[in-house]
């Protein structure tokens, strides 16, 4: 384990180098992750507001910190490993990384925390900001922060594993714009990004118990809110442990079998 | 100064639409990957109409058959963008960085129109085809008080909409003359654009600015659909027209300035 320690030090300098190259296109790429949930604040706030101030057992302001939560944990926790893929294996980039005498996912992890880093100089301010302009009020609940740490590092592997799983499709087509978009359309609905989950149907919200996407999302924002009982915590850090394994099981699987399928593009 | 003769134009736009069959026919699939993106893309934005409108009658004043117009109205505008607009714009910012636009402006024929109009990825369409029911079930449901004089506002307002997201576009995509990678301008309306799928009524002051000079997405979706509910002003209605109007003209006199400014790229 601490083997890893200095592989991942040199990652995370190079990752950082190379991202700061690229800041404004950076900066850029935000964009669209801060204006989704922002869109959806406002109209929950609306329809809170419409409703005498409180829908569906939130009130106005729990609508605000919901979707500003949103925002950070979706951001800390989110991929574009799926697109990248498909890139890599287009152009032959993957045939290099295959080299090195280290699984690929690690340099990976590397750049994605290290982008993380580098954005955060913009989305914690930016959450502030936000926070001050929708006049959110925000009481934590010491317990539920120190819980909130190991739920959110548990959600961002567990979303990781699975979306750099998803990503090895790529081995067997190159034309997953539908797949990814599938993926995203599925997750939105059960991940509570469109709305609090206790404010869909009975059906969707016990299919959000069963699948992956609650646990990657809602759970740790809820927990954030404080509206998780440490009984329910215990569950959801059992659901998010059980998807964390059933995802790394899989991605052991697929990138072996995709591997052996790998002919690099022009060889 | 090329005489402008709508016939030859009108044949000019016809064949390109010819060449982008032909070309795409080649990608049958992609027709079927187009399909299921743009049904994906639907069923979250009726998805999220249902989840609202399960909690309230109206959202900041509309009901829910005006926002599905507004829905139709989105996936109209949004379709034709991705069909016509930014293929051409994304071509075009490619020629200047490699030199090819010289092919283009060497042809007899306006060369904003041949820019405009040169490549016509026909599969997008599809999320036209999809916006036309969508908008007829609204148009049905608001039957009775759709007369021939909101029909007329209404198709005035679309094709104003039109216009201005085509000169606003034509207006980022010119400065690929002196800055040549501005791919990225593309993204920052594509994100902003998610908002148009609700009502700009109902955003904050600042956000509603944003959306409606920064990033004319207002004119091009709320503006259409306020006209299919009755809700328009004679005011709104004559901004619009010559908003459209100025920045026809504004963008035509800056990619003057732009081609005159160009040098090829390695002269």
């Amino acid at each position: 384990m601490f083997a890893y320690y200095p592989i991942y030090k040199g990652y995370f300098r190079t990752a950082l180098m190379v991202q700061f190259q690229y800041r404004i296109a950076m900066l850029i790429w935000l964009l669209g992750g801060i204006i989704e949930p922002l869109m959806y604040l406002v109209v929950w706030r609306t329809v809170s507001e419409q409703q005498g101030g409180s829908v569906g057992g939130y009130e106005t302001n729990d609508f605000v910190v919901y979707f500003i939560a949103m925002m950070m944990v979706s951001h800390a926790t989110f991929t574009w490993i799926m697109w990248e893929y498909v890139y890599r294996i287009r152009m032959g980039l993957f045939s290099v990384m295959l080299l090195k005498p280290i699984h690929p996912i690690h340099s990976d992890i590397a750049d994605n925390i290290g982008y993380k880093f580098l954005t955060l100089t913009v989305m914690g301010p930016l959450t502030l900001l936000l926070a001050w302009f929708f006049e959110a009020t925000w009481q934590p609940l010491p317990w539920t922060l120190a819980a909130f740490v190991p739920v959110l590092i548990l959600a961002f592997l567990m979303r990781f594993y699975w979306e750099w799983s998803l990503a090895m499709v790529a081995f067997w087509t190159t034309r997953i714009d539908a797949m990814n978009q599938a993926y995203i359309v599925v997750g939105l609905f059960f991940s509570g990004k469109l709305a609090p989950l206790s404010l869909f149907p009975e059906i969707v919200q016990r299919a959000a118990d069963i699948l992956p996407f609650r646990w990657m999302l809602a759970f740790p924002v809820e927990l954030l809110l404080g509206r998780i009982t440490p009984r329910e915590l215990l569950i959801g850090i059992g659901a998010q442990l059980f998807w964390l394994l059933a995802g790394y099981l899989f991605m052991q699987f697929i990138y072996r079998a995709g591997i052996k399928r790998y002919a690099a593009f022009g060889a | 100064m090329i005489p402008i003769d709508t016939m030859f134009y009108f044949r000019l736009f016809a064949t390109y639409v010819r060449v982008g069959i032909l070309g795409e026919l080649e990608y049958r699939a992609n027709f079927w990957i187009n399909m299921i993106q743009s049904a994906l893309d639907l069923s979250v934005a009726l998805g999220g109409l249902a989840v609202v409108f399960s909690h309230t009658d109206t959202l900041g004043g509309w009901r829910p058959e005006e926002l599905l117009a507004l829905i139709g109205v989105y996936f109209l505008i949004g379709g034709l963008i991705r069909t016509i607009i930014r293929p051409s714009m994304t071509q075009f910012m490619d020629q200047v960085r490699q030199g090819t636009l010289d092919f283009t402006l060497t042809k007899p024929a306006d060369s904003q129109v041949l820019v405009s109009i040169q490549r016509i990825e026909i599969w997008r369409l599809v999320d036209v085809l999809i916006a036309l029911p969508v908008l007829a079930t609204a148009l049905v449901r608001l039957g009775t008080r759709l007369g021939l004089a909101e029909t007329a506002v209404f198709a005035v307002t679309l094709l104003c909409g039109g216009l201005i997201v085509y000169s606003f576009w034509l207006m980022l995509s010119t400065c690929a003359f002196w800055f040549v990678k501005v791919e990225n301008i593309q993204v920052i309306f594509m994100s902003m654009w998610q908002a148009g799928r609700w009502p700009v009524t109902i955003y904050p002051a600042w956000l509603r600015s944003v959306l409606t000079f920064l990033v004319p997405v207002a004119f091009a979706t709320t503006v259409p659909a306020s006209a299919v509910s009755g809700r328009i002003t004679t005011s709104t209605l004559l901004g619009t027209i010559a908003l459209a109007a100025a920045l026809l003209l504004v963008s035509r006199w800056f990619w003057r300035v732009g081609i005159r400014f160009y040098s090829g790229a390695s002269a």
